[in-house]
């Protein structure tokens, strides 16, 4: 089928300030979204719409029956498909015109360089604090500007990094958040939750951001952190500066970080690792304190006590410390929880407090 | 002053402190602690008026202050 291109863009086209001029620039960009997710699906169904010539799209995950309340690009029959390649196979029946290259494993330090450097933008549209520390010293070297996207239960951030292009303010993620070591106790999606629609809302306002970008139209979010609030319908703008501390790193220590490590690295408490665990389990050591909520699945027959996160927060000032002559040692799911609940319960004791490092997730993979 | 929490943090600094007075944004962070001792556990930076911030800075009682951590979700 022959299709007008006019046609297709025509409702575009037509809007002040756009014309077949800004059409051509986005014809013409590439542009490369980090994370197939709940972020990265919404921007990248726009930006195909709406005739961005050229995609990157980097993810190694597979679609998960929980990924779909709020990634409704996928469908319960694509359960275990890679999503790069859905979502490719969907994107080129939704505009033939658009040519997208799939990536279909996770970024890297040492394939991060390659491949965002064939493209003009990138979007971070990642889950995780290593991989956005790891964007956003990928984009530092290679001078790209990042379109910065995370949520948190109800609420998202947006904002536009390191553009030094056009005049930019060139703010880097790193002058926001100096210390990635810092991030180990915030929690993710997967252990707060998220509101499905939430980071649709943020995927297209970082795909918005992506066309003002390219088409050179409009106010950029350029040093503006912005922050929506869903259950109050607000929008929260800060203004950002820059860092005068705030790590820059060169190519050669860019390859040889471990952002998995940096991201982990502060604790006042003792991790210990799954083999230490078993071992001080195996000698009868340990007081095993289960944090997770009641009901959470899987039951292990190693518990002596549970009290779940949530109110280990609200009673922090009259927290009981279990009495034991044996090293207490927290777990929860994924280790992050078990790691604050350490920091409190340390602050309260001369004990010494471990917490299972990775949490039941690693004891079980191991 | 009118203080804002984001994230992480509003879970933590349940329920939001309206009658907080004080001189300025260290006082104010000292206060907050002592309330919600959580606090400590998680980052974030401050900002005073929509402005993001570094430094201890004074506040007057028609002030702003946002206490906005990182978020990791997507």
């Amino acid at each position: 089928m022959l299709e007008s291109i006019n046609e297709r863009y025509s409702r575009q086209i037509i809007l002040p300030g756009f014309g077949e001029a800004a059409q051509q620039k986005l014809r013409q960009a590439k542009v490369c979204i980090v994370g197939m997710g709940a972020l990265g699906c919404p921007a990248l169904q726009y930006l195909t719409a709406a005739g961005v010539g050229n995609m990157g799209i980097v993810d190694g995950d597979v679609v998960q029956l929980h990924n779909l309340h709020r990634q409704p690009l996928f469908f319960s029959n694509e359960v275990g498909a890679l999503k790069v390649m859905v979502a490719k196979q969907k994107m080129q029946q939704l505009n033939p015109l658009v040519n997208i290259t799939d990536y279909p494993f996770h970024i890297h330090p040492k394939n991060a360089l390659q491949i965002l450097s064939e493209y003009d933008i990138v979007i971070d549209a990642t889950d995780n604090f290593p991989t956005k520390y790891l964007l956003n010293d990928a984009c530092a070297i290679l001078q790209k500007p990042l379109v910065y996207g995370a949520v948190s239960q109800y609420e998202g951030q947006v904002s536009i990094f390191n553009n030094n292009l056009k005049g930019g303010k060139n703010i880097q993620y790193r002058d926001v958040f100096p210390d990635p070591a810092a991030t180990a106790n915030i929690q993710s999606c997967e252990q707060s939750g998220v509101l499905g629609v939430l980071p649709g809302i943020i995927g297209t306002l970082q795909a918005t951001e992506v066309i003002k970008f390219i088409t050179g139209m409009g106010k950029l979010l350029d040093g503006r952190l912005l922050t929506y609030r869903s259950l109050e319908t607000q929008f929260y703008e800060i203004e950002l500066t820059k860092n005068a501390n705030a790590v820059n790193i060169n190519v050669d220590e860019f390859q040889q970080t471990d952002y998995q490590h940096i991201c982990n690295a502060a604790s006042t408490e003792e991790s210990l690792s799954v083999d230490q665990f078993k071992q001080m389990l195996q000698q009868q050591l340990l007081f095993v304190v289960d944090v997770r909520e009641m009901g959470e699945l899987p039951h292990v027959n190693f518990v002596d006590h549970q009290i779940p996160y949530s109110q280990i927060i609200q009673a922090e000032n009259n927290l009981h410390i279990p009495v034991t002559n044996k090293n207490i040692c927290i777990i929860c799911q994924q280790g992050v929880r078990s790691r604050n609940a350490a920091t409190i319960f340390q602050s309260k004791t001369l004990q010494k407090i471990f917490h299972l490092q990775g949490g039941l997730n690693a004891y079980f993979n191991s | 002053m009118q203080v804002l929490v984001f994230g992480s943090l509003t879970d933590i600094v349940a329920p939001l402190p309206n009658d907080i007075i004080c001189d300025n944004t260290e006082q104010l962070i000292g206060l907050l602690e002592a309330k919600y001792p959580a606090i400590k556990t998680t980052t974030y930076f401050i900002a005073v008026n929509g402005k993001m911030i570094r430094e201890n800075t004074p506040l007057q009682p028609t002030d702003t202050v946002a206490l906005m951590p990182p978020f990791s979700g997507g």
